[in-house]
């Protein structure tokens, strides 16, 4: 059972979505601004990690400035194909997440490539192999994306 | 507006991200450790996060909270479809919201897929995603053309996202 979150949690989480310092000893840089130790910021960060209540601590990188291809897909599997399209489009590497979701696009995944020409020909090779048509959704537009997330 | 740029990032920035994209070490000096792996020094590390923060690469640097773990069981991923010449009018107003946490103009597909506004929306639960659809629903009042829930009820792969090969 997980331990919940206490009041110098929530400040740790509610202070450092995004800013922590970039100097020789930034937890104790953090820590100070929280009122605790160093050595204490770094046990809270990681049984914050341990039970998931953080999925990562460090620098959120911006995918599509590092020169790779990313974009967003969709498909419409029949159900009784689901299993079988499931398998085979998970089979390939370059997709990253995939989640099955409650409507007629019932599948959607993230597709992560080397570079962004590499999309297109993934995304030809999944319809070729499935069958089905693949609805490429790739990010026009970003609106942001804040540090806002209150616990 | 698509985000296609790319900055010029040389070998030792790409051994800092693949040392770093799941995170940084939790230890007391974590830039002497990355250096130590990357082989090259804390400040020239230093230099390099401070450099990548100020040009974009890097969007922020701290904690990647879990919604689901922290009480936010239901997560609808929100479509809309809005004109596209107020999409940037409304993509900031939704993106702003605090129960949303990520938006973006995503292609139509028509006749099949018209929407072209997506919002993460965060509750409690489903009712309370519902209830904040709707408070998005009159934000937007005649411009919403249409709008739908799509909730997820599997994930069928989660691996991490691996921005930069280590080959």
């Amino acid at each position: 059972m997980n331990r919940e979150l206490d009041s110098i949690d929530r400040a740790i989480l509610n202070r450092y979505q995004g800013g922590f310092p970039i100097c020789e000893r930034p937890y104790q840089a953090a820590a100070e601004i929280i009122g605790i130790s160093e050595s204490e910021l770094i046990r809270r960060l990681e049984r914050m990690l341990e039970q998931k209540q953080l999925s990562r601590f460090g620098p959120m990188y911006h995918a599509e400035r590092l020169g790779g291809g990313l974009s967003l897909c969709a498909m419409r599997i029949p159900e009784e194909q689901y299993d079988q399209v499931t398998e085979q489009v998970n089979a390939f590497p370059e997709v990253a997440h995939n989640y099955a979701r409650d409507h007629a696009f019932n599948m959607w995944f993230v597709l992560a490539t080397e570079t962004p020409e590499r999309i297109g020909s993934v995304l030809e090779e999944i319809e070729r192999r499935t069958g089905f048509r693949v609805y490429n959704m790739p990010k026009l537009q970003e609106f942001f994306i804040g540090l806002k997330f209150e616990v | 507006m698509t985000e296609t740029q790319s900055t010029t990032l040389d070998d030792l920035d790409r051994r800092i991200i693949v040392a770093t994209q799941s995170g940084l070490p939790l230890v007391p000096e974590p830039f002497a450790a990355i250096s130590t792996q990357v082989g090259s020094t804390s400040e020239e590390v230093m230099r390099r996060f401070q450099r990548m923060l100020e040009n974009g690469i890097i969007r922020r640097i701290g904690a990647v909270p879990n919604h689901y773990t922290l009480g936010f069981k239901g997560n609808g991923m929100t479509v809309w479809d809005i004109p596209d010449d107020k999409i940037g009018h409304y993509g900031k107003l939704i993106g702003n919201l605090d129960f949303v946490s990520h938006a973006y103009q995503r292609p139509r597909h028509q006749p099949e897929w018209n929407y072209n506004l997506f919002a993460m929306v965060h509750g409690k639960d489903r009712q309370e995603v519902e209830q904040k659809v709707e408070k998005i629903a009159e934000l937007l009042g005649d411009d919403n053309r249409g709008h739908e829930i799509l909730y997820s009820s599997r994930i069928l792969k989660k691996t991490g996202l691996r921005l930069v090969s280590d080959k």
